[in-house]
C-alpha cells in the first residue's frame, strides 16, 4: 500500500487556494494604500473594498450595505448575539433561544449574557443531530430577542432546517441569527428567501485566509458598534481594513458558491462510500443524520478505541482528521455535540471526523478505507475496554 | 505543547503490548468514561519482575506512558518497581504536555495495582507495602 497524504480536516481549516492568493497579492505591496486616504492609492482600495462587499453580498443574495467584514466566525457570532441582546434589552427583551450543540463562539457568548441578566433557552437536538422548528416556535416568548441556530454543525455536519426556522422567527417578529461558518460553499444560502436576519461566516473554511470573515446584518437592524474609532464598516467596526483579506474573501466566496450542486453531486457518493465502508467495522455508529448532512462530512464513533490514538495512528499513515474525544477537546469530557446526541462518554471518546473538499477523490476514499480497519484492529488489540466488551459479548452501539 | 519524539516512538511502537497467561499480578486502573484504561500483567519470580505486559485504551500519552513504565520495571525487583514514580516515567519520555500528566500518574498506578493484586494472591495485605491507589477521578484533579 503506497502512502498517501490526505487532508481530511476541511471543517477545521483549508489552504488558501491559488486563485485566492493571486487575488490578494497585489494588495500587500503595490496596492497597499489605506482605503481612508484621499489620494489615488487610497481611493482605489476604497473602491476595491466596495466591490468586494458587493461580491460577497451577491453570493448570499444580500445587499452590499448588509455585509460587515470581521476577523472571522467567532467575532461575527459574538457581535451578532451581544449586539442584538444589547439593543433589544432596552425594549425589555432579554430572552435568547439557541441549541445545545452550537459552536462555543455562540454557547459561551450566551453563557456570558446569562451572567448579565439574560435568560437563554438551549433547545435539545434529536439523536440524528437536528433542531426541531416546532421546538423553536414553542420556545418563543413575548420577551424573546433572538433565535440563534447554526446552519450546519461543525462536528457532525448535520444541516439544520434553517428556512423553516427563519419563517417561524419572521412570523413571530423575532430576530434570527445563524452561524453559517460550516455551510457557506456547501449549502445554497439565500438570506432573503430563508428569512435570515444575521449570518456569520468565516473565510478560512473555504480557501480564504485565516483572520477574515463577515457578518450579514439585514437592513433595518442596527447593531451597536463593535469597535469604536474611525468610520470603517459604517463606523461599526473601526480599524483600518484588512484589504488583502477582504479581497481574498470575496474571491473565495465566489469560487465556493459558483457551483454548489456540482460539488454536492461529486462529494455525496464519496462520502456515502466512506460511511458504508467504515460502518462495516463491528461496533461503529454514524453520528448525525445520513441524508441531512454536509456532502463533505463523515463522523463515526468506533467503540473500544480512543480518538486521539486513532488520529495519531491515521497521521502516521498520512491521513489528517479530527475527533471529539476528551483528549482532543482539551477537557475531561468528550465533545458537547456528541453528548447532545445522547452518546455515552465511552462511545463519544472514540469518534472520528473526516471532512473534505471538492478535490477529494475516489483514490482517497479507497486509501482511507484500507487504512482505517487496520488501525482500528491494532488499537482494539491493545484495548482493555475492547477486551472486556468482547469477553462479555456486550455491544455499546 | 506537543508530544516528544520519545512519546511518539512509544506510541507508534509500544513495547510489551499484550497479556500474560497465569500472570502473578494483574492491575487495571482508569475507566472508559474518563477515556483511559490501563491494564498491566506481571510475572514475578522470587522478588524479580521477569515479565510484564500491558493493554491500554486511551490517548497517545496513555499508550506511551504505559509502554515506558513496562520497560522501566522489567527485570527489576518489586521494591524497585514500587519506587517508580510518574515523574520518572515522564522524564524518561522527555516530558509530557501539562494536560497529559495524569496519564503518567495512571501508569504509576497501573504498576502498583498489579503489585497489589500480586500480594493479595500471596495472601499478604498489600496496603502497608503498596499503599492505597486513589480513584481515577482524583488523578484528574
Amino acid at each position: 500500500m503506497e502512502k498517501r497524504y490526505i487532508y481530511a480536516d476541511h471543517a477545521a481549516t483549508t489552504a488558501v487556494s491559488d486563485e485566492v492568493l493571486q487575488e490578494m497579492l497585489p494588495y500587500f505591496q503595490q496596492n497597499f494604500g489605506n482605503p481612508s486616504s484621499i489620494y489615488a492609492k487610497g481611493r482605489e482600495n476604497e473602491r476595491a473594498i466596495l466591490d468586494a462587499r458587493a461580491r460577497v453580498a451577491a453570493c448570499l443574495n444580500a445587499d452590499p450595505k448588509e455585509i460587515f467584514f470581521t476577523a472571522g466566525g467567532s467575532e461575527s457570532d459574538n457581535w451578532a448575539i451581544k449586539g442584538v441582546a444589547d439593543k433589544l434589552a432596552q425594549k425589555g427583551k432579554k430572552h435568547i433561544i439557541t441549541s445545545v450543540f452550537e459552536h462555543h463562539a455562540v454557547l459561551h457568548t450566551c453563557e456570558f449574557l446569562e451572567k448579565h441578566g439574560f435568560e437563554v433557552t438551549y433547545l435539545p437536538v434529536s439523536p440524528a443531530g437536528l433542531v426541531s422548528p416546532a421546538d423553536v416556535e414553542a420556545a418563543i416568548r413575548p420577551d424573546t430577542a433572538l433565535v440563534s441556530i447554526m446552519y450546519a454543525n461543525n462536528e457532525i455536519g448535520t444541516i439544520q432546517p434553517i428556512p423553516e426556522i427563519g419563517a417561524i422567527c419572521r412570523k413571530h417578529g423575532v430576530l434570527f441569527h445563524t452561524d453559517a461558518v460550516q455551510a457557506v460553499g456547501n449549502v445554497e444560502i439565500d438570506v432573503k428567501a430563508q428569512n435570515i436576519d444575521l449570518l456569520s461566516l468565516s473565510g478560512h473554511k473555504f480557501h480564504a485566509p485565516k483572520g477574515i470573515g463577515a457578518l450579514y446584518v439585514r437592513k433595518g437592524i442596527s447593531l451597536p458598534n463593535l469597535i469604536h474609532g474611525g468610520g470603517q464598516e459604517s463606523g461599526k467596526r473601526a480599524g483600518t481594513e484588512n484589504v488583502p483579506g477582504i479581497m481574498g474573501l470575496a474571491k473565495a466566496i465566489e469560487l465556493a458558491t459558483e457551483n454548489i450542486p456540482a460539488k454536492i453531486a461529486k462529494l455525496t457518493p464519496l462520502r456515502n462510500q466512506l460511511i458504508d465502508g467504515i460502518l462495516k467495522i463491528d461496533q461503529t455508529k454514524l453520528n448525525g443524520d445520513r441524508e441531512k448532512r454536509l456532502a463533505g462530512n463523515v463522523n463515526i464513533s468506533i467503540v473500544g478505541i480512543e480518538g486521539e490514538s486513532l488520529l495519531l495512528m491515521l497521521d502516521h499513515y498520512g491521513i489528517q482528521a479530527s475527533s471529539g474525544s476528551a483528549c482532543t477537546s482539551g477537557s475531561l469530557d468528550p465533545s458537547h455535540v456528541l453528548l447532545s446526541l445522547g452518546l455515552v462518554h465511552e462511545v463519544a471518546h472514540g469518534s472520528l471526523r473526516l471532512s473534505f473538499g471538492k478535490e477529494f477523490t475516489q483514490q482517497d476514499v479507497d486509501y482511507i478505507l484500507e487504512v482505517i480497519p487496520q488501525v482500528v484492529d491494532r488499537l482494539r488489540a491493545m484495548s482493555p475496554m475492547w477486551e472486556t466488551l468482547t469477553k462479555e459479548n456486550r455491544k455499546l452501539v | 505543547m506537543n508530544y516528544s519524539e520519545k512519546v511518539m516512538d512509544h506510541f507508534t511502537n509500544p513495547r510489551n503490548v499484550g497479556e500474560i497467561e497465569n500472570a502473578d499480578g494483574i492491575g487495571e486502573v482508569g475507566n472508559a468514561k474518563c477515556g483511559d484504561i490501563m491494564k498491566m500483567y506481571l510475572k514475578i519470580d522470587g522478588d524479580v519482575i521477569t515479565d510484564v505486559k500491558f493493554k491500554t485504551f486511551g490517548c497517545g500519552a496513555a499508550v506511551a506512558t504505559s509502554s515506558m513504565a513496562t520497560e522501566m520495571i522489567k527485570g527489576k525487583t518489586i521494591n524497585e518497581a514500587l519506587q517508580l514514580t510518574n515523574k520518572a516515567v515522564m522524564e524518561a519520555l522527555d516530558g509530557l504536555p501539562p494536560v497529559k500528566v495524569h496519564c503518567s500518574v495512571l501508569a504509576e498506578q497501573a504498576v502498583k495495582a498489579a503489585l497489589t493484586d500480586y500480594y493479595k494472591k500471596q495472601g499478604v495485605d498489600p496496603e502497608p507495602i503498596v499503599g492505597i491507589i486513589p480513584d481515577c477521578e482524583d488523578c484528574h484533579e
